[in-house]
């Protein structure tokens, strides 16, 4: 059970993009070709997961044992950017079909704010290890609904009509809210179904 | 290149490059903090620090640090002062602290930082690097409390500065959505657009008097 209401949590109520502000530059900036989005949607999804998992396993038995807490900005960053170049390194031997589709994006994904939030998020709703996974995999498939959703909508500017002050990030950003508005409705969701 | 004075450094920061409304980098704080005003000004004053100290670690050390890994190396020095930001804000703002909750610490992955030390700290002097720290930082300043003003204002009615709230009274029913996300995106949407005009404008005037 807190297994489906922290993915739907993830997912709908309290998505990383719509609700919780968090990845908006890639969104922004990787959202105009469908491909690309999908393309990020892949790594996101892949590091986010794997680094929750990563950031609180360090969180448990590094940073809590020896009390390093005040810490811990410094050393998940490392951990991310550390974790990011292991993948980068593993995929290019293990699986290098998938190392080329997601290639340019992964660096990029280290300073995407949205798996670091990830990781504080999951300290500060005290998920420990296993539940933390859940939710990155919960936030990265929300911010790749997003994304994709978004990235559709954006393909279609192409055809229409804007007005010059709007093109580029103001539209992007005046759509986004839209979406969001659209996503606040689900906001319900939990104290009328699953509760 | 003609270098510019240090005055001009921390100016064109301001206007010229500002952060969100021409660059439209780091908008993850821009839009989760600026709920209020106030909100917006400790923000502000804490990407200011970290930016101007960051900038200047990173230009002190450009000489010695390789260039393949520099990626990692200014995240290290950009996470140094996000600590001291965040240590100091436990212990003198804790219910600010409350407030901007993880975006304190997810500084150290703002876009502005990493963009200004790899754009204009690892190439230039310790103090050059200082006064466009600051004006980066001021300028998103700025930007974060206007964005504030506006969604305070709407969303509840007044605006309050300090100790003072203005106007006393709210004169329309608040509009509470604009402190929801939805909101937040709209207002940045229509505020950049509203810029974008006055630019336009402001570079079409400079082009006539020019020709």
């Amino acid at each position: 059970m807190q297994f489906i209401s922290i993915l739907l949590a993830g997912v709908l109520t309290s998505n990383f993009i719509f609700m919780q502000y968090l990845g908006l530059c890639a969104f922004v900036g990787l959202s105009e070709q469908f491909e690309t989005a999908i393309g990020m949607s892949g790594a996101v999804i892949f590091v986010m997961t794997f680094a929750s998992t990563v950031a609180a396993a360090f969180e448990q038995f590094i940073l809590v044992p020896f009390g390093l807490e005040y810490l811990r900005t410094i050393a998940y960053i490392l951990v991310i950017a550390a974790f990011v170049q292991l993948v980068e390194i593993f995929l290019k031997k293990t699986a290098p079909s998938l190392y080329k589709a997601l290639g340019i994006y992964l660096p990029l994904i280290t300073t995407n704010c949205a798996v670091l939030g990830a990781a504080m998020l999951n300290v500060k709703n005290q998920y420990g290890i296993l539940w933390g996974t859940v939710n990155g995999l919960a936030g990265a498939l929300g911010w790749s609904l997003a994304i994709v959703i978004f990235a559709g909508i954006r393909e279609r500017w192409k055809f229409m009509n804007i007005p010059e002050v709007l093109k580029g990030f103001p539209l992007a950003l005046i759509s986004t809210g839209l979406m969001s508005l659209g996503f606040l409705g689900f906001s319900g969701l939990f104290k009328t179904i699953l509760k | 290149m003609n270098k510019r004075s240090l005055i001009g450094e921390f100016t064109k920061g301001l206007i010229e490059e500002n952060a969100t409304f021409k660059a439209a980098i780091g908008l993850c704080p821009t839009l989760a903090v600026t709920t209020s005003l106030v909100n917006g000004f400790w923000m502000g004053v804490a990407v200011v620090f970290v930016l101007t100290f960051s900038n200047v670690f990173v230009s002190i050390l450009r000489k010695v640090t390789p260039d393949q890994i520099r990626i990692p190396v200014f995240v290290i020095l950009i996470a140094t002062p996000v600590v001291i930001v965040e240590l100091v804000m436990r212990a003198y703002l804790p219910a600010m602290y409350q407030i901007l909750g993880i975006f304190v610490s997810l500084i150290v992955v703002n876009c502005i930082v990493i963009a200004r030390a790899e754009a204009f700290a690892y190439k230039n002097s310790p103090l050059r690097a200082a006064f466009d720290g600051l004006g980066v930082g001021a300028g998103f300043m700025i930007d974060l409390m206007l964005i504030g003003a506006v969604r305070e204002f709407l969303g509840t009615g007044t605006l309050t500065v300090g100790s003072m709230v203005l106007p006393s009274k709210p004169l329309f029913e608040p509009m509470s959505v604009m402190l929801t996300p939805p909101g937040g995106f709209i207002t940045l949407g229509v505020l950049m657009a509203v810029l974008n005009i006055a630019f336009q404008r402001a570079a079409a005037k400079r082009a006539k008097t020019v020709s």
